[in-house]
């Protein structure tokens, strides 16, 4: 056998290898990318069957009683979001600002892990913290222990994109900015924040996203509720709360409810996740210029 | 060194046995050069010699970088900036800096920009009238004067650089540190900043860093020609007017790097 040949054989026995190599990538790929449709075909055909202008203007109906919506269960959603991002949004981005600054050193890199630690815990673990905290000494479930802990989720996710949106200025702004006699802190807050704040935005969507259909550490905080709660220091109904009781429950209204509820949370989930990418996007395109 | 004794005494900044370091890493060392009043005094030499770092040091946002630091002495107006009681902050508002990539502030306007440290405390008329005082004197003003409520973005790049420029010269300093102000700029770009240097210096004593030799001779009174030593670390090789340095350089290496042999 000659060299040539012997080499040509390797060749095609290489080259075999890359093409299997690469059609098992793209069984895989589709694979994921098939299971990931395939839920939310089902989620968007079953909650498109079941949702209706009262699903999302009335509140829920007594057992046995048909029709009903979660409206009270939108709106309490809102309101511990909102609390959550009040608690979380000023304390994260005030530590990513400080570990932009002072990245380095024992302090900050312990500060790091913690975040790093606090957002792999357990949601359920959050809300049990949350419980033994807020609800077993004041004696009543409350939205706002809910919020509490909603904020504990936000918060390590807060950190660090705050502090990597923040390191993506360009170090030339910054020095541009202390060059002319700025503190350190003004240059920060007064320049470089607003130039990373498409970026900032992106991160606080993908915050509220990360919470959004958290439904575990609700169980033992906002608990829920049949009626218009708009007090945090109550009992509050949530949206994410309602699909998983509706979801169990053996009525098949209450089953239908809870597919168009999972079907919105989906929706908003989305439409958080498409907003953070154009923001992104956007953060990309003014940093380019 | 004649140049440097019939400078003495109308120096506005001058370095005293001057050394940067970037951690145990030595890039200036044991600089003493001095900057004559209203002059351009241009800093020259190949790429790595320490230049940039030098001029980093005049204005302490050498101390900015991670676990930069600085022996020796920069005196302004005799007086120490690296001094213990002395605030880097005021001393930037003194010596202003402009850097080699135009860095307007992408956030805020053109005029927002002129005046991003200068008119705190006046009103808007004031203010107006300190944004097209700076503006002017960056030779600016006709071509930003109608959308100075723009983005600097839109600008060109020569344009953002002259902007840089009027940023620094609202602060109203004494010294104006130019980090190759034109080598991300094109021709004519270039022509308009080195016009406007030799005109700034009715006003302000100016330190240019350049690598580009034919600019040091147009638009320089005194050059001071740095070299990398055998360990990586710049050392000032020699100093005069700028007319005499690259006609009758004193020292090889000056003749070796301006006739191009190297660098």
């Amino acid at each position: 056998m000659t060299v040539a040949a012997l080499r040509y054989g390797r060749l095609k026995r290489r080259r075999a290898y890359g093409w299997l190599g690469i059609a098992l990538a793209l069984f895989c790929a589709v694979l994921a990318a098939g299971a990931l449709l395939a839920i939310l075909g089902y989620v968007v055909v079953q909650g498109v069957a079941a949702i209706n202008w009262d699903f999302l203007t009335q509140l829920p109906h007594p057992i046995g009683v048909p029709g009903g919506g979660v409206a009270n269960g939108i709106v309490g959603t809102f309101i511990i979001i909102a609390t959550a991002m009040a608690i979380a949004v000023p304390i994260g981005l005030l530590t990513g600002i400080y570990l932009a600054l002072f990245g380095r050193g024992p302090i900050p890199e312990a500060l790091r892990f913690l975040s790093d630690v606090l957002s792999g815990v357990p949601s359920i673990a959050i809300g049990l913290f949350a419980y033994a905290v807020l609800v077993a000494p004041l004696k009543h479930f409350s939205a706002f222990s809910a919020s509490f802990a909603f904020a504990m989720l936000m918060l390590p996710l807060l950190v660090r994109t705050s502090e990597q949106a923040i390191r993506s200025v360009p170090q030339t702004v910054r020095e541009g900015a202390l060059a002319l006699g700025m503190s350190n802190f003004r240059a920060t807050v007064g320049i470089v924040l607003p130039t990373a704040r498409p970026a900032i935005i992106t991160a606080l969507l993908l915050a509220i996203a990360r919470v959004t259909g958290e439904t575990a550490p609700l169980l033992f905080t906002a608990f829920g509720s049949q009626y218009w709660e708009l007090n945090p220091n109550n009992p509050m109904a949530v949206l994410a709360l309602q699909v998983f009781n509706y979801a169990i429950s053996p009525y098949p209204n209450w089953q239908a409810q809870a597919w168009a509820g999972a079907f919105l949370l989906v929706a908003a989930v989305f439409v958080l996740s498409v907003g953070a990418r154009l923001m992104l996007s956007r953060a990309m395109r003014g940093l380019e210029s | 060194m004649s140049a440097v004794a019939t400078a003495a005494g109308q120096e506005l900044l001058a370095t005293k046995d001057l050394s940067a370091y970037y951690g145990e890493r030595e890039a200036v060392g044991n600089v003493s050069l001095s900057f004559p009043r209203k002059a351009v005094t241009a800093v020259i030499g190949p790429s790595g010699c320490g230049k940039t770092t030098l001029l980093r040091c005049l204005n302490r946002i050498h101390e900015v970088a991670f676990e930069a630091r600085v022996k020796g002495r920069v005196l302004l107006d005799g007086e120490d900036i690296y001094g213990g009681d002395v605030d880097p902050m005021a001393i930037r508002r003194r010596i202003g800096m402009v850097f080699q990539r135009p860095n307007p502030f992408p956030t805020l306007s053109i005029l927002d920009n002129a005046l991003a440290c200068a008119g705190k405390g006046l009103n808007r008329r004031q203010k107006m009238e300190c944004a097209e005082r700076a503006l002017h004197a960056a030779a600016l003003w006709d071509e930003v004067k109608d959308k100075l409520r723009t983005s600097p973005l839109r600008l060109s790049g020569g344009q953002q650089q002259r902007l840089c420029i009027a940023r620094a010269v609202a602060a109203e300093p004494e010294v104006l540190l130019m980090d190759e102000p034109t080598a991300s700029l094109d021709p004519i770009a270039t022509a308009v900043i080195e016009e406007l240097m030799a005109r700034l210096t009715d006003e302000f004593t100016i330190v240019a860093v350049t690598h580009n030799m034919q600019q040091a001779a147009r638009v320089s009174d005194y050059s001071a020609f740095m070299l990398a030593d055998e360990h990586g670390v710049g050392r000032l090789i020699e100093v005069d007017e700028t007319g005499k340095l690259f006609t009758k350089p004193s020292d090889p290496r000056t003749e070796d790097y301006i006739t191009g042999r190297f660098g």
